[in-house]
């Protein structure tokens, strides 16, 4: 070290002191975002972790737990109750999910249109359902569709349509939640299309029309094809949203101090409804972690499916 | 694909091409305008449906055709309303774990959010990643684990649980990231570097003034989420007094024989005061709102 020259250790020095600083500059960096992944871990992770082994047990909660390998997946193979909510649930997706998409869409592009004007008020109003408490809503439009005295069937009765029993019957308790779910969820789906669509290069448009194209040609092969991640992403969201629906079908299927969850026949019983009574009515916790499991192993499955049909990566 | 640089130029063409499309005549217009305004109706309608219904007993509410005018039951409901629900104690308890919860947000998502889009340690790519990949892990699966971790920190019946978990969130972190890292030049840390601030220093005076737009927009949308939030505050409060409003109102569903007029005018007592907030604050909170979904999308 002595017998080395002067500048040598003397640029040695400034990259360590470099060096220090750069590493200064991490610490903090890495202390900035400590708390999500101390956080997650706490209350993430673990919980997750935590509910498979806990769906090997049977557990009520309160006495030691039991460990009984993979019987709650055999029991929850075979139990009808259960498929019935996982239908209910997968239909209620269908029927929520596709006519809100269309709707949103729809109304996307007439509000993009350069010539619409208030267009700041039309998206507010679209927008304002999602901002109101999912309980809430329920409870106002459970009058709604009152059978004897609802608005509704006050007003499919002034063009001869006998009165439905929206909530009480198996045929429309599923129909009415999809109906106010798209009521809810539309205008938020419209704001993220909105979005999509106020990122498409203006040229594009500008240069087809100069070619002669038609409006139904720049929608078909312009819009829509770069519309097509904007639409994937939302609808791989509605898919894990829509597998874990509770609010709506919970308060609509007579609320969560009801006797018989789910409604008439259990129409409107979702996953989630038999998941809560299971583990929190019944204290069958490890039966309701395995339910929670298959569960998200359905939401990975279809976000999948969904994805390799589309032919895209989602995170695109 | 569709990148943010092309939105300026996007907008300097719109309003270039302010005037009326060729292909549109007077009927397509009449056409459009009557599909918006139908559906901004029958959005709205629910609503004015409940401001209504809240001014009526169930003897006018029961009657056909059902009452679309104002009734004159308000202050009758109201005291009816108080007397089967500690609605004033309830909407305390959603306002203040709201508010906390969203503060709380915005410091940790903001303070993260910073730390990914200035920084360049190792490791970013793959922390970020994970991070990412935690948005789309749905939350259903930890539910009744977090119900169970809760009960063993005796937590169960406090606000803890409430507020506690989500403060430094995925999405939140993601949202700040993409502002800060476009709204942020360099110039403006590295300036004050040579000053000899520290970083945390940075942060508070130079980077959180700069993104106030951002922490408004991720505000709003955190307190309406919490204020709404139903399920999880459904499993820990089991004492009345602590309940917040979605979770005393789930309770009128269940008694039978409450004034239907009661029960609605509980529900407007929790859509309102948020609705209200969201009409003044509409038109910064959308722009905003869809400023960062072209970023975040």
């Amino acid at each position: 070290m002595a017998t080395q020259t002067v500048p040598i250790p003397q640029r040695k020095a400034s990259d360590r002191r470099v060096m220090l600083k750069e590493a200064r500059r991490n610490a903090w960096a890495y202390a900035f975002i400590s708390p999500f992944y101390l956080l997650y871990a706490v209350f993430g992770m673990f919980p997750l972790l935590y509910g498979v082994w806990l769906s090997f047990h049977e557990w009520d909660g309160i006495s030691p737990m039991e460990w009984i390998g993979l019987e709650n997946y055999a029991k929850l193979l075979v139990d009808d109750i259960w498929w019935y909510s996982v239908y209910n649930t997968i239909w209620l997706f269908f029927a929520a999910t596709v006519p809100q998409i269309i709707i949103a869409l729809l109304l996307a592009f007439i509000i993009n249109s350069t010539y619409i004007k208030g267009k700041d008020i039309f998206r507010a109003a679209y927008f304002a359902p999602i901002v109101a408490s999912s309980v809430a809503v329920a409870l106002v439009f459970t009058y709604l569709f009152g059978e004897r005295y609802g608005l509704l069937n006050s007003i499919i009765g002034a063009v001869g349509i006998e009165p439905i029993d929206w909530l009480g019957s198996r045929n429309w308790l599923k129909p009415s939640i999809a109906l106010v779910t798209v009521w809810q969820w539309t205008g938020y789906t419209m704001i993220i299309f909105l979005a999509g669509l106020q990122s498409i290069n203006q040229e594009l448009y500008e240069a087809a029309k100069v070619d002669g194209a038609q409006t139904r040609d720049i929608f078909w092969s312009i819009t829509m094809p770069l519309m097509r991640p904007v639409i994937l992403f939302q609808v791989i969201l509605s898919i894990i949203g829509a597998m874990q629906t509770f609010d709506i079908p919970v308060m609509l299927a007579g609320g969560t101090q009801s006797s018989a969850p789910g409604g008439t026949d259990r129409s409107g019983l979702v996953a989630m409804i038999n998941l809560y009574w299971t583990a929190f009515k019944y204290t069958e916790f490890g039966y309701a972690a395995a339910m929670a499991f298959l569960l998200f192993i359905l939401i990975i499955a279809f976000s999948y499916l969904y994805n390799r049909w589309q032919g895209q990566n989602p995170t695109d | 694909m569709a990148s943010t640089t092309q939105g300026g130029f996007a907008a300097r063409r719109a309003a270039r091409s302010g005037g009326r499309d060729q292909l549109m005549g007077p009927v397509g217009m009449a056409l459009l305008y009557t599909v918006l305004i139908g559906g901004a109706l029958l959005t709205a309608f629910p609503f004015y449906y409940m401001l209504v219904t809240a001014t009526h007993r169930s003897t006018t509410i029961l009657r056909l055709p059902p009452p679309l005018w104002f009734g004159d039951a308000l202050v009758q409901n109201y005291n009816e309303l108080l007397a089967n629900l500690p609605f004033w104690n309830s909407l305390f308890n959603s306002f203040a774990i709201a508010a906390i919860h969203t503060i709380l947000v915005l410091f940790f998502c903001s303070l993260g959010g910073y730390g990914f889009a200035k920084f360049r340690f190792p490791g970013r790519n793959g922390l970020f990643a994970f991070l990412l990949a935690t948005l789309m892990v749905p939350g259903a699966i930890g539910l009744i684990p977090s119900f169970i971790i809760m009960r063993n920190l005796g937590w169960m019946d406090s606000w803890n649980p409430l507020i506690i978990p989500g403060i430094a969130n995925a999405f939140g972190i993601f949202w700040m990231r993409q502002y800060i890292e476009q709204a942020i030049p360099n110039d403006l840390m590295d300036a004050a570097r040579i000053d000899g601030a520290h970083e945390f220093r940075i942060y508070w005076n130079i980077i959180v003034p700069v993104i106030v737009p951002a922490l408004a927009a991720l505000a709003i949308l955190t307190f309406i989420g919490k204020w709404n939030d139903f399920f999880f505050p459904l499993l820990i409060l089991k004492d009345e007094a602590k309940y917040t409003l979605p979770v005393a109102l789930s309770t009128l569903r269940s008694l039978r024989g409450t004034e239907i007029g009661v029960q609605i005018l509980g529900a407007a007592g929790a859509i309102m005061p948020i609705l209200i907030v969201f009409i003044v604050a509409s038109r910064q909170f959308m722009s905003g709102l869809t400023a960062g979904a072209v970023k975040g999308g």
